[in-house]
Order: C-alpha cells, then structure tokens, then sequence
C-alpha cells in the first residue's frame, strides 16, 4: 500500500506532469481559459489515464515489444472516446469550451509516458495509482493556471465576478487584462508559476528541508524514451541517476 | 557583466561614446515629437501619460534591480527611452494606470528578465505596447482630438475616404502621443542622423520597400498623395526613424541591415493593406526583431583571406 501513496505523491508534487516534467503543455496552454476548463480537462484526463494505466498493466505481458505502441494507441483510444460521448451527453457546456482538445487526449504525451515508462512494465494497482497520481497532478496544475489566467484575463472566478471596490462613493471595478485568456498569457502564467515553484523548492532546499527531487528515470535509462535527450543526466542525476547506473550495471 | 569580448581584426578605433551618452541623445531626438504630442493633445492632458509612463519604466528598472541584488543601470538612461518610446505610443487619453502596467511589462518582462540592457530579444517599448493592444484593444484604439472622437487619418485612408496629408505632415491630426507630427518627428531624427546615433540603412530600406510594396499592391499604381498619406500616417516615421533603429534588437552587419529593413517595410504594407487593422508598423517590427539572429546569421561578413562559410 506504501507504493500506491508513494505514487500519488509522485504524481501530484515529485514529478507533477506540468510543472516539473513539462509534459501535455498542450491541453495545458490551450484549454486554460478558465479554471473550469482546468479542472473538466485534467479530470478527462485523469479517467482515461486511469483506465488506460490499469489496462496497459493487464496486458503488459500479451503486447508484443515491436506493436507496443499501436495497442497503447488503440487502448487510450478506446478510453478517450467513452470520454467524449460521456462529456458530450452529461456536460455539453464543457464539452463544447474543450472542443478540439478532448479527442486530442489520445496523444496526449503524459498518457502514452506513463503508458510506456510506468503501466507497461508495472503491476495492476501501483499502475492505477500512479494515473490517479499523475492525473490529478496534471489537473492540479491545470486548474492553477486557469485560477490565475481567469482571474486576471477576466476578472472572474470559475465564472463568478470578482466583487468591485467601493470606496465611500467610488466604485472600482476591476477592468480585466484580456492578454491572459489569450494564447500569451498561458506562456507567461505558466512560467511565472514554474518559476514560483521552483522558487519553494529551493529555498525549502537551503533551510535544509528534504525536498523531493524528480526521480524521472526509476526504470533506467536504457529503456527511456528521453535518454537522447538527457543524456543520462536528468535532474536529480546525483541522487537518483547513480543508483539507476548501479543498477544496470547489475542488470547487465 | 563578463570580460569575454570578442574582439574583432585590427585596426581598432577607441572613442568616448557610451550607452549613456547614446541613449541621451535619443532622448534628445524624441524631444520634438513629445513636445509637439503634449501640446497637441493639451486637452486630454497627454503630459500626465508622458510623465507616468516614463517614471514607471524608470522605477521598476530601480526596483527590479535592487530586489534582484544587481547593479542599477537606471544612469544608462535606457529604460527612460523605453518609456518615453511607450507613452509617445498611447493614445492619450488612455488611462494612466494602463501606460503603467505596459511600461512595468515592457522593462521587466522584456528586458529584465532576458537579461537586462543588449539581452532583449524585442523592443520593450512596442513590446509593452503590443502586450496594452491585446489588453486593452478598446482603449487602446480610442482617439480624440480636440474633444472630438473618431477614426485616425490611416483608418480613413483604409476605408478609402480621403484624407488631408497637409495635416498628416504638421500632426494635428488623431492619432498616439508622438506619431501625429511627422515634421517633429523629421526634425529630431535629422539630429541623430548628424550625430551619427543611427544608420540611414535601416530606415532607408524600410520606408523605400514599404512604399514599393504600396505602389504594387495599395491599388492606387503609383499615386503621390496616396503614398505620401500613408508614410505620414500611423506610427511608421516614428517606427522607422526611433524604433526600428534599437541597437540591441537591429542586425550590426551592413547587409543585414537593409534585409532587416526590407522585412519590415513588407510586413506593414502586408499588415496595413491586408490586414484587419489599419496600423501593422508595431507587430512589423517586433516580428522582424525575432528575424534579427537569423538575420545576422546568414549576413556575416567574410574575414579577408577566408573561403566562402569561413574556410581557409
């Protein structure tokens, strides 16, 4: 049971697919406009991450190594179309604010990731934990962004007004700074909240706190999809990535 | 600031001319257009705007830089011509808490951020004006004149009405701060051309491709009064002659000078003539700024005795 808590804390703070792991930026820069399009994508997502996770981890040992990627497809795929007719039949005012983006969570990156590093070679519960995990990280983040870019893109909070000033006889309402529901303000809340995060960490880091770092690569690096890119040196290379050596150096 | 300069082959020349000397003179040169700009808008009290936005630029550049420990290059005077470059880009009648935000937003997001003075990657002054267009769209693009509110010149000119280019030349017409007056404008470029702050190349190139581009697709063939109006409207002489000609944001190969103008005198007739609004010089430039690198990449010039991409 430690596992399956340890993978939702994963999930929500260690390796939390939007603003440690920049994974999905997507959906993430695309559906933020306001905090409930946040919270009704990173939900859809995490249903199917859910689901999928589970039935990756089932069948992992009957998909074949060199077709892994078209089932995971075709499993996600089945996923995202419950979702879709699900959303489109009990919530039509979200479903038609998500759009595009929903059918779209087929090749959401954070999906097949997990599908692939995680589900694929992990057993069944601690790979529904870590959906859950990752899921509910993503939609944590995404519901951040869509606080923020609402309130200040249009001066509102998941749809309510924010309450104007009153000063005696004057009345300041708020005028809204309409850059922020737009596609630049995704990029600029996005960072500022990345950098806000990693502004905690670190100063959480010099008063000697433990801090979580990013594992990234608990499978090794051999059969990581980004070693090209990292180069065995991902973030938290010192603690996490020397043990990943001595393992493969066993496994070898 | 590091010690590593690249130094180029001798000869070389030493000279006294600083930073700050540079941008005093810039600030010189925008002195005509915001004198006339102040006057001309009296009635809408333009010299708060002026004032504010200027502060602003000015202070949190002060306050960025005491926050973040770094030393304070508030006496290179370049943020006071970034906020003087943004306010002489607002209307005037835009409230004054709105030139503020796009005067922090222009110091500390685009310049700051990237790195301070030479680090940014656009203009910060048509930056913070680009970020109050899509902000702001409607106070962005309400302009009154003497009391009275109506379409600028450009926009007329658009929607093929005609228009008095002798008023268009003298400035009092609607319109930003510090683009009406293009003879005030003239004047205070003709001194920084004879004091040799910027090169002719750039503004050269941008205004001769812009008026080609107009004469072959304005639909007017080549029409004197029609081209002269769209020269003297909007903000192109004060694009072309102040903000175009940013050292940290134009190319410094001669070539890549005149590419750079070509690039921007297409894109704000692309912008201008096909576009949905009637003023594109802001989006041309500080896309063109993005070109710069590129730019500067494919202009290098060639060191004497070196085959062609740098061989021996």
């Amino acid at each position: 049971m430690n596992k399956c808590i340890e993978r939702i804390f994963n999930g929500l703070v260690k390796e939390n697919p939007t603003f440690v792991l920049m994974l999905g930026m997507c959906p993430t820069l695309a559906v933020t406009t306001s905090a409930v399009n946040g919270v009704g994508m990173g939900l859809s997502t995490t249903a199917v991450l859910i689901m999928s996770n589970m039935l990756i981890s089932m069948l992992r040992k009957i998909i074949p190594d060199s077709v892994r990627m078209p089932a995971f497809i075709v499993v996600v795929a089945s996923f995202v179309t419950i979702v879709d007719f699900l959303l489109e039949g009990f919530v039509p005012s979200l479903y038609d604010s998500l759009g595009l983006y929903i059918p779209l969570i087929v090749v959401n990156c954070i999906i097949l990731g997990r599908a692939e590093s995680y589900a694929s070679k992990s057993p069944v519960l601690p790979s529904i934990f870590d959906g859950i995990g990752m899921g509910l990280g993503f939609t944590v983040g995404l519901t951040c962004i869509g606080i923020v870019r609402e309130i200040i893109g249009a001066g509102q909070i998941f749809g309510m007004d924010l309450p104007a000033v009153r000063i005696s006889s004057i009345v300041l309402e708020y005028e809204p700074v309409a850059i922020f529901v737009q596609a630049p303000g995704a990029f600029l809340v996005l960072s500022c909240l990345v950098a806000a995060q990693n502004k905690i960490k670190n100063n959480l880091a010099k008063k000697g706190r433990k801090v979580p770092k990013s594992a990234g690569c608990a499978e090794g690096c051999a059969s990581c999809p980004s070693h090209g890119i990292c180069g065995g040196h991902p973030a938290g290379y010192e603690t996490a990535g020397k043990t990943d050596e001595k393992k493969e150096q066993e496994g070898a | 600031m590091n010690e590593k300069y690249n130094v180029s082959s001798s000869p070389h020349i030493r000279d006294r001319i600083k930073s700050s000397n540079i941008m005093l003179m810039v600030l010189i040169g925008l002195l005509p257009a915001t004198l006339f700009g102040i006057w001309n808008f009296r009635h809408e009290n333009a010299w708060i705007l002026v004032v504010v936005t200027t502060a602003a630029a000015v202070l949190s550049e002060l306050i960025y830089e005491l926050l973040m420990h770094k030393p304070v290059t508030i006496k290179d005077l370049s943020a006071a011509v970034t906020g003087l470059l943004l306010a002489l880009n607002l209307p005037p009648t835009l409230p004054w808490w709105m030139g503020v935000i796009g005067a922090v937003f222009a110091v500390i997001v685009v310049k700051q951020l990237f790195g301070g003075l030479g680090q940014n990657f656009m203009n910060p002054a048509l930056a913070g004006r680009c970020f109050l267009l899509i902000s702001f769209t409607s106070q962005m693009t309400y302009f009154v004149y003497d009391g009275v509110t109506g379409p600028t010149p450009l926009a007329n000119l658009k929607s093929g009405e005609a228009v008095d280019t002798m008023d268009m030349l003298i400035g009092n017409i609607r319109g930003t701060i510090g683009e009406t007056s293009v003879i005030a404008i003239m004047i205070g470029a003709m001194f920084l051309i004879l004091m040799g702050v910027i090169d002719l190349r750039i503004p050269g190139s941008y205004i001769v491709s812009f008026v080609v581009f107009i004469t072959i697709f304005g639909g007017h063939g080549f029409d004197p009064q029609y081209i002269t109006a769209h020269l003297c409207g909007g903000g192109l002489m004060l694009g072309a002659w102040f903000m175009a000609t940013d050292y940290v944001t134009s190319p410094i190969t001669s070539s890549g000078k005149i590419v750079y103008g070509i690039c921007m005198g297409l894109l704000t007739g692309l912008f201008r003539l096909f576009g949905g609004t009637a003023e594109g010089v802001s989006y041309a430039i500080i896309i063109s700024n993005l070109l710069v690198p590129l730019i500067e990449k494919v202009t290098l010039p060639r060191p004497f005795g070196f085959g062609k991409g740098g061989e021996k």
